[in-house]
């Protein structure tokens, strides 16, 4: 309805504060009586703290305070916890170490914070942390996966034997054992996942304040679910009570999963400031958030596809190792199980699979979820599968595909998900199409004759997102609902805020949610306002992660829409004295149909106020509240195609073409839809040719800056050809399927497919340098 | 970042004055490599003593066979330099690839040979070009200004003035960008000077910073064309290895950016 409705490409509201530098970060926020919070952070990947001598630096300029991980202990901070307990094959629980916000004895990782110094500024902070002394004794560390699980390997906790957190698996193991030994072909490809950092570009930020009088603490933090931090902070943490804080999350610059984790440095400036007596301030810096900021990925993985005479797929069995870092960050558990294994059967009906995953301990930085958490590592194992199966039997990568695709509707794969909806062929065609799939040999022996090595490379991708049915996550392990809530207040002037748990930190909300408001009443978006972020405005709230705000989010939004809607129909035929069945929303107005006899919205509202004419019973006030929990996941898919030049001279990649046909359902603003798959595509892309964090074997991290690791720029970057083929989501009113992790999720698969057409040889990790792919074309 | 004095002088004697007053001196041009390491507190001057306003520092001469740039010239200028343009084309194209439009915008040639980091473009092309460095004290060949790794022949408190390029044949710079910082993962610059010599160096490539290739010399005097360095094998000793190159890798691209750098020069 109208031209803000649903479906068309508004420009963003929020945009004119943001490209005119007026967003409101948690660094820009002033209170009086700030102090500065400066972390000491250990140099070594392992070491004991034997002393930390604080003489020389409290007394110097500025100095606050200087509190050890010693007094967090003694004030009885709860460790960090992790949301998701993982069952091991055995029927034994996961093997979780203790982490408390700062070490008080043993550090695991490069950047571990020990201590904090609070001063009147940064810069005194700074100076005073320099002149405090921390003793260590530095022990050997496990910097990988290979290095924590081999014999003899430094132990990191004493409740993890071996670094091993769990070893789960997921199918049936025996069936998937008969189709191997039943199969005509099997494939067999090993890979590793690299390891990334998220870099959001506006780093991690906290700001504590205690109110005496009151007994109140307010944080202020760049979190992407302030209600799910307050809960933590309260339940677990022992800061506040629940009652007694308040969590607010303002501007946040991005987070791409980084910023659901409740951080040592916000538990820490939230004791502190009660400690000092004054509000406390961290700003991390870049350096900081490569140390600190919980990575993404990080696995090995031994995948097998079977397949039968007739290229079917009979099986998929898998073996990985997921790195989980020096301690289990909020998430962390369920990202390499829940998310990852159950996305294994891809597009394809696979009968029979298994998998086995082990998660370990390194004295690495933890590790998360990252935008796609989990699903970007599932689709590469399988995407990489298909097309090295295509290569192994010498048949067509597209067509192997559509021969395995699942066809028809719901279906139910080995590995609990239910896909409700999808039509994988049409969004193959589309893409095929969109980048003359059919030309592609005439091109590559084109480019061959000028000495080029061509190759093009396709990746079909399955997401689960809308996350997630609280009763079905809670069954696996979960200790959250993951359900979302909203409340739609319509102002006694007709001007309406929508109060949502969800929280933008760059998604659009507060274009797209109001949308939803134009589309129904039909009133123009700037009289609508989204509200979040705030736990003392908004009800309750699980936030903005994998891809659900539109699915659940906006959904929750709807539901208290309609309640409003019904109400105001009532007041509205009560004033029209027309019946309520009579009554429809046009433009901002109640019309009586086939009459010309109409009540405009504000005067809806007002009486709504006013209450001196309102139906029998009926209490006053227009504002109406709804919980909506999902009832099943949404499936989000498509097809990506790259087309790409290798120099073997050199080994750089160059992008001929990227072309991607996604089905995210209903569209509720294309343009903002179009972003978020170019920006997902982007750490896709990254993923694949530049980005990876490294260590060496001391666990030193090598990839801090950017200097260093290597983040996508624009002109790494092919200008991308979008599509959309699109299947309603059933399982959620507006039939969305939600659309930020996609481009993440498929894009990798896409690139080192093609690279590895182009060069004709399959071993090659991820990045795929112009190093790599040289080494893997001359050896 | 420390606090420190900020010094804004408008002659290099004035300047050269000012550093010997300062306890811990620095000199300040473009300041994208100073400013970062003060920022880290990597570095902690007492004073800084800034060169970028000094006008006899600033500015380009091209005369009959040589070009000059001042030192406190930026990358920009000597980049949209008509005379670099007309009389060595390479280095306006080295600049072009240098950095990003905010380091071309402030960062100077003689901020550039000061720092000698290994993987900095134009040191491959003062020792390609056989070019002169001017200070205020006296005048050094490039061979004998670049001692290795971040040092120079540079005396505390010297100031380079400006860099001579004689005007060649022919030349031309190649480079493989590292895909994180954009400096050289390896770059190549050739020179066939006016006299017939041929003069090649690589930068980002060996342990010890900017280097000649003379097994790429010598195929290029016989036969100054890209084939001629077909079946030339250059050697990994010494090359740098990390996570964006092995030493192979980088030993590889000193050979394909020498030929393309030959291709491009013509
Ligand atoms: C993001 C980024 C990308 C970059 N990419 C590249 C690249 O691709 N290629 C490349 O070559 N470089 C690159 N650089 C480095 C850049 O070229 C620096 O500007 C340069 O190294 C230093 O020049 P400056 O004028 O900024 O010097 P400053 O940082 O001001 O000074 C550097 C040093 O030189 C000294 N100094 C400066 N001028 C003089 C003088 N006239 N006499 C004596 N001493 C002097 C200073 O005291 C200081 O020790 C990059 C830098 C950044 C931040």
């Amino acid at each position: 309805m109208g031209v803000e409705g649903i479906g068309a490409s508004v420009v963003r509201k929020e945009d004119r504060r943001f490209i005119t530098g007026k967003g409101r970060y948690v660094d820009d926020i002033k209170i009086v009586g700030l102090t500065h919070a400066h972390f000491i952070r250990s140099p070594h990947a392992h070491a004991k703290v034997k002393s930390i001598d604080t003489s020389a630096a409290k007394d110097m300029p500025g100095v606050v305070g200087i509190l050890t991980g010693q007094q967090i202990v003694d004030d009885k901070v709860g460790n960090l916890i992790c949301g998701w307990a993982i069952t091991s094959k055995d029927g034994t629980g996961m093997k979780m170490g203790a982490w408390p916000a700062m070490a008080p004895e043993i550090v695991r990782f490069v950047g571990q914070a020990v201590a904090v110094v609070i001063a009147e500024t940064k810069n005194q902070a700074k100076d005073a942390a320099e002149a405090v002394v921390v003793n260590y004794e530095e022990f050997p560390a496990a910097a990988d996966i290979r290095a924590a699980i081999k014999q003899g390997a430094p132990q990191l906790h004493p409740e993890a034997p071996g670094n091993v957190i769990y070893d789960w698996t997921i199918g049936d193991e025996a069936a998937t054992e008969a189709a191997f030994k039943a199969a005509a072909n099997v494939v067999s490809l090993d890979i590793t996942n690299n390891r990334l950092v998220p870099n959001a570009m506006e780093p991690r930020a906290a700001i504590g304040e205690y109110n005496e009088a009151e007994e109140h603490f307010t944080l202020y933090t760049t979190s992407q679910n302030p209600h799910v931090a307050r809960l933590v902070l309260s339940a677990f943490y022992n800061i506040a009570p629940e009652h007694k804080l308040r969590v607010v999350a303002p501007d946040v610059g991005g987070g791409f999963g980084s910023k659901i984790f409740i951080y040592p440095e916000e538990m820490v400036a939230l004791w502190a400031s009660k400690k000092v007596g004054r509000p406390v301030k961290w700003t991390g810096d870049r350096t900081e958030a490569f140390l600190t900021d919980a990575h993404g990925r990080d696995h090995l993985t031994n995948a097998e596809l079977a397949l039968d005479a007739n290229n079917k797929i009979t099986g998929l069995r898998v073996k990985t190792y997921a790195n989980l870092g020096a301690y289990m960050s909020l998430f962390s558990s369920s990202v390499p199980t829940y998310l990852y294994a159950t996305l294994l059967s891809g597009q394809y009906n696979i009968p029979n699979i298994f998998a086995e995953v082990i998660s370990v301990y390194t004295n690495t930085t933890p590790v998360d979820a990252y935008r796609g958490a989990g699903r970007p590592e599932a689709s590469f194992v399988v995407e990489r599968l298909l097309e090295t199966a295509a290569r192994q039997l010498k048949v067509d990568p597209a067509e192997l595909r559509r021969k395995n695709f699942i066809t028809q509707f719901p279906h139910q794969t080995p590995v609990i998900m239910a896909y409700d909806i999808g039509d994988f062929g049409a969004s193959l065609d589309s893409a095929m199409k969109a980048i003359d799939y059919a030309g592609f040999p005439a091109r590559k022996a084109k480019a061959k004759s000028e000495g080029k090595l061509r190759g093009i490379g396709l990746s079909c991708y399955i997401e689960a997102c809308g996350i997630a049915p609280s009763k079905a996550v809670g069954s696996l392990g979960a200790g959250v609902g993951l359900w979302e809530s909203a409340e739609v207040r319509v102002n006694p002037v007709g001007t309406i805020e929508i109060l949502t748990g969800s929280h933008s930190h760059g998604q659009g909300h507060e274009t797209t949610f109001c949308q939803l408001v134009a589309e129904r009443l039909g009133v123009p978006i700037s009289q609508v306002q989204i509200v979040h972020g705030d736990t003392d405005k908004v009800q309750f709230g699980m936030g903005t992660y994998g891809s659900r705000s539109a699915a659940v989010g906006l959904t929750a939004i709807l539901k208290a829409m309609e309640k409003v809607e019904a109400k105001a129909k009532k007041i509205a035929a009560h004033a029209l004295e027309a019946s309520e069945s009579d009554i429809v929303i046009e433009n901002g107005e109640f019309k009586v149909t086939g009459t010309d006899k109409s009540i405009a919205l504000p005067i809806v509202a007002l009486a709504a106020y006013t209450a001196h004419n309102l139906p029998d019973g009926m209490e006053p006030g227009l504002k109406e509240g709804a919980f909506y929990d999902p009832t099943n996941f949404t499936f989000p898919a498509g097809a990506y195609i790259c087309e790409l030049e290798v120099d073997a001279a050199t080994g750089k990649t160059s992008f001929i073409n990227f072309v991607a046909a996604d089905d995210f359902g209903r569209l509720i603003n294309p343009m903002i839809v179009e972003g978020q798959v170019h920006g997902g595509l982007a750490q896709g892309i990254g993923q694949a040719l530049l980005e990876g964090a490294a260590y060496d074997s001391s666990g030193q991290l090598l990839t801090a800056s950017f200097m260093d690791y290597a983040m996508p720029r624009a002109d790494d970057l092919p200008s991308f050809k979008l599509n959309h083929t699109t299947t309603l989501c059933p399982g959620n009113p507006l039939g969305v399927k939600g659309c930020g992790e996609a481009g993440a999720i498929g894009a990798s698969a896409a690139v080192i497919n093609a690279i590895t057409d182009a060069i004709g040889n399959n071993k090659l990790e991820m990045p795929a340098t112009p190093d790599r792919v040289w080494h893997a074309i001359h050896g | 970042m420390y606090e420190t004095i900020y010094h804004r002088p408008s002659s290099v004697d004035e300047a050269v004055a000012l550093f010997g007053k300062g306890s811990d001196s620095k000199y300040l041009a473009g300041g994208h490599t100073l400013i970062p390491v003060m920022k880290q507190r990597l570095a902690a001057p007492s004073d800084v003593i800034d060169l970028g306003k000094i006008k006899e520092l600033i500015g380009i001469e091209a005369s009959g066979d040589t070009l000059t740039i001042k030192a406190a010239t930026t990358y920009f200028d000597i980049m949209q330099s008509a005379d670099v343009k007309k009389s060595i084309p390479a280095i306006a194209y080295l600049t072009s690839v240098l950095g990003d439009p905010a380091v071309r915008y402030r960062g100077t040639i003689g901020g550039s040979i000061a720092n000698n980091d290994p993987a900095a473009d134009f040191p491959a092309a003062l020792v390609s070009l056989g070019a002169t460095v001017k200070t205020n004290k006296r005048s050094i060949t490039a061979d004998d200004f670049f001692k290795g790794l971040f040092t120079t022949a540079l005396e505390d408190g010297e100031i380079i003035t400006q860099v001579s390029f004689p005007v060649p044949a022919k030349a031309g710079y190649e480079k493989m960008r590292h895909p994180a910082s954009r400096f050289a993962l390896t770059g190549v610059f050739v020179t066939k000077t006016k006299a017939g010599d041929v003069r090649v160096a690589a930068t980002g490539a060996s342990q010890n910073g900017v280097m000649r290739v003379p097994v790429i010399e010598t195929a290029l005097k016989a036969n100054w064309s890209a084939a001629a360095l077909d079946s030339v094998k250059v050697s990994d000793s010494g090359m740098l290895a990390d996570i964006h190159g092995s030493a192979a890798y980088r030993a590889n691209l000193v050979k394909v950016m020498a030929q393309r750098a030959v291709t491009a020069a013509g």
